[in-house]
């Protein structure tokens, strides 16, 4: 080895140039890049962004993913209890449920529901079933689990409630409410908080001034009671878009002021860079400079900032239309099905209906951990 | 040090007729008042509704009168100490408030106490043990801790205890005390009930706070002034807990201005589910029923807390961290 100091050479030679071609990928990728190369070495946010997926393809095709009308009522059909799915008939690939039947107790006068041993619902995917229109496009009756045809009986994958509604396919369409309410609430307090930040940020001066006291006595205001205050205030008449779209806004007046605290700090210190210093000199308009070059330097903080807070607006949420105070029924969110188990009595009876929690759980969960992925990954130079 | 705390009790006044400013707007915004509910109400009852007796309550409370003069009306009242009076229970509001005010303030400072008392410690032995089992499983806890609704918490627990036990866990006296006076023994029983609403209460808060005192401690650990303390011959547990563990906990200190006037109005959601004697279940109740005088009265109290919470924090940050105190 030590004899032959040409070869050495020629290692030294050959690695050299794969070095650097490795340092030059990495100096040459753009923002975006690095930060998702770093976003991707963070193993529970990128399965978190796979749930996060899942919800949204619910939100946008609730009456797919559902079984049945999540308004049809059913008063002998009430409380039956979650039901198991099997995957396999014997080593058959055959998705089935057990057959429920009712019977009621003659003492409590209570409909009991026991397991039929003998008789199974067959499950078919992209079974026909009610009607539906598709994003408001056009109609369709497929939905990805039924029975086919209604001889073969209903199928209640997640129970039924006091009365009788299927459980499994209202979650699906309060997935859809719970959800669209905290990504618009937080687009709106991102547009508040971008801007006002933005201005309070770059321009300084008085509107700095204006700015910061109004986010001061904002932040000083004792949120959830203000909240229940407002929403009281929505008037008893309103149909449920009008109420929903108020929430929102009401969510996000709130929401946007620690955004435009982090905006502001962001742009404070930008303010003082060079490019910007560059661009001034060579004669850029001030809103020129602000979206074009300010904007996208601080775009992946407020990314990362929005998806933290959208799950602090879908507990909000939750908690408003869980106390009465927030989306109200016939509309349906996470919050007005836990409202059926406000009763401890009936949550003993039914423990079923507390499963839109671990729903609310989940996406709250998932939503912090990509935040908090991307919170990481926002800064590629940073070390 | 004492310019700033004279500067905020300044500025206290002043935050305080801006909000009272907005409370009223807010209580006073829903169509209709207290007293159209109140004859609606009477009529679908089938009673009979005496119109001079509702001209006499409107005169009485003011009704009748633009909106700017009921302001100034109510706010004469608040400055003479009177919260005025209640329209649906009839009785002075100070009366209604007065001991369950209390009582959502003990609450809030016994889960702030419980907070830290785990939190710190907790902190601690994640930094110093990081991937270790331990530090795992309390990563797990906190994010299922911040992920969890305080209202489902109470959900769940109320009913594990009423199914497995058969106890209602709700309120915060036996039944025997409710109504009892002040004694030691009616303490006793409160401190008995008390606990399952502070763990609720505080968990989301025990979380967070554990991560932040991890996640500088780790920081400070790593600082040569820990490893020339250790070159020296310091035995780990006086080396951790004299120097970095009292830097780590500055930033600490300032999550009380936050975290204290959260736990004021967040007791709110956690009383309501579990019934307990605390003003949020009667704000909640007062928005109902368009009793604005009681709601406008608890929410200023709400906001007269959330700024003591943060003008506690500003003080006992200027008193931790020189750093701030020569600057003010």
């Amino acid at each position: 080895m030590a004899g032959n100091p040409q070869a050495e050479e020629a290692v030294i030679q050959l690695a050299g140039p794969l070095v650097t071609e490795a340092e030059e990928r990495v100096s040459l990728a753009s923002n975006w890049q690095l930060i998702w190369w770093r976003f991707r070495k963070h193993r529970l946010a990128l399965a978190s962004c796979a749930v996060l997926i899942v919800f949204y393809a619910v939100v946008l095709f609730p009456d797919f993913f559902g079984t049945q009308h999540p308004e049809i009522t059913d008063a002998r059909m009430a409380f039956i209890p979650a039901q198991r799915l099997d995957f396999f008939d014997g080593w058959r690939p055959r998705m089935s449920t057990p057959a429920v039947v009712g019977e009621r107790n003659p003492v409590t006068l209570r409909m009991e529901w026991r397991i039929d041993g003998t008789k199974r619902v067959p499950i078919r995917l992209f079974a026909r079933g009610y009607r539906y229109k598709v994003l408001g496009l056009f109609e369709t009756d497929v939905h990805l689990l039924g029975t086919g045809s209604s001889a073969q009986g209903r199928v209640y994958l997640l129970g039924t409630d006091r009365m009788g509604r299927d459980q499994w396919s209202r979650l699906m369409h309060g997935t859809r409410t719970s959800m669209t309410v905290g990504l618009i609430a937080v687009t709106l307090s991102m547009i508040l908080g971008a801007l006002l930040g933005g201005i309070s940020g770059y321009f300084g001066g008085w509107s700095d001034l204006v700015i910061q006291r109004l986010i001061e006595l904002l932040q000083s205001l004792p949120t959830i009671p203000i909240w229940l205050a407002m929403t009281a205030a929505l008037p008893q008449d309103w149909p449920p878009q009008k109420v929903f779209f108020a929430i929102t806004v009401i969510l996000a007046f709130i929401g946007w002021t620690t955004l435009g605290r982090e905006v502001r700090g962001r742009f404070l210190s930008l303010r003082e860079e060079d490019f910007v210093l560059a661009a001034e000199l060579a004669g850029c308009s001030r809103f020129r400079i602000i979206t074009r070059h300010m904007l996208p330097a601080v775009a992946s903080h407020i990314i990362a900032a929005s998806t933290l807070a959208i799950p602090v607006m879908i507990i909000s949420e939750t908690s408003l239309s869980y106390l009465g105070l927030g989306i109200r029924p016939p509309a349906i969110s996470w919050g007005v099905l836990l409202q059926e188990a406000q009763n401890i009595q009936t949550v003993a009876n039914a423990p079923w209906l507390l499963i839109p929690g671990l729903f609310v759980i989940l996406a709250v969960l998932a939503f912090n951990l990509v935040g908090d992925g991307l919170r990481d990954a926002a800064d590629p130079y940073g070390y | 040090m004492l310019r700033v705390v004279v500067q905020r009790l300044l500025l206290l006044p002043a935050l305080l007729l801006v909000f009272s400013i907005l409370v009223f707007l807010l209580v006073q915004a829903p169509p209709g008042d207290f007293l159209t509910s109140y004859v609606s109400m009477l009529a679908a009852t089938g009673s009979s509704v005496d119109l001079a007796q509702v001209e006499a309550l409107k005169r009485q409370f003011g009704l009748d009168q633009p909106i700017y003069i009921q302001y100034v009306r109510w706010m004469e009242s608040l400055l003479k100490g009177d919260l005025g009076l209640s329209l649906e229970y009839q009785r002075p509001n100070r009366e209604l408030i007065g001991e369950l005010l209390l009582l959502t303030v003990l609450l809030a400072l016994i889960s702030f106490v419980f907070t830290w008392l785990v939190a710190i410690p907790a902190g601690i032995y994640s930094a110093t043990h990081p991937r270790s089992f331990l530090d795992y499983a309390l990563a797990v806890l906190n994010y299922v801790g911040v992920a969890t609704p305080n209202f489902l918490l109470a959900l769940v627990l109320m009913w594990l205890a009423f199914s497995h036990f058969g106890i209602s866990i709700t309120g915060l006296f036996s039944p025997e005390y409710v109504q009892a006076p002040w004694s030691l023994a009616r303490f006793g029983d409160l401190l008995k009930h008390i606990w399952l609403p502070v763990i609720i209460l505080g968990i989301a808060g025990t979380a967070r706070l554990t991560r932040i005192m991890r996640a500088n401690l780790l920081d400070e650990l790593n600082k040569p002034y820990v490893v020339t303390a250790r070159a020296k011959g310091l035995s780990e547990w006086r080396l951790v807990l004299k120097y970095p563990v009292r830097i780590a906990l500055n930033p600490l200190v300032s999550t009380i201005g936050w975290y204290l006037p959260q736990l004021f109005s967040g007791s709110l959601i956690v009383a309501t589910v579990m019934n307990l004697p605390n003003i949020g279940p009667l704000l909640l109740r007062a928005l109902i029923s368009q009793d604005m005088y009681l709601a406008g009265s608890i929410l200023l109290i709400y906001c007269f807390l959330t700024i003591v919470g943060t003008l506690i924090s500003d003080v006992l940050l200027a008193w931790a961290d020189p750093r701030i105190r020569m600057e003010g």
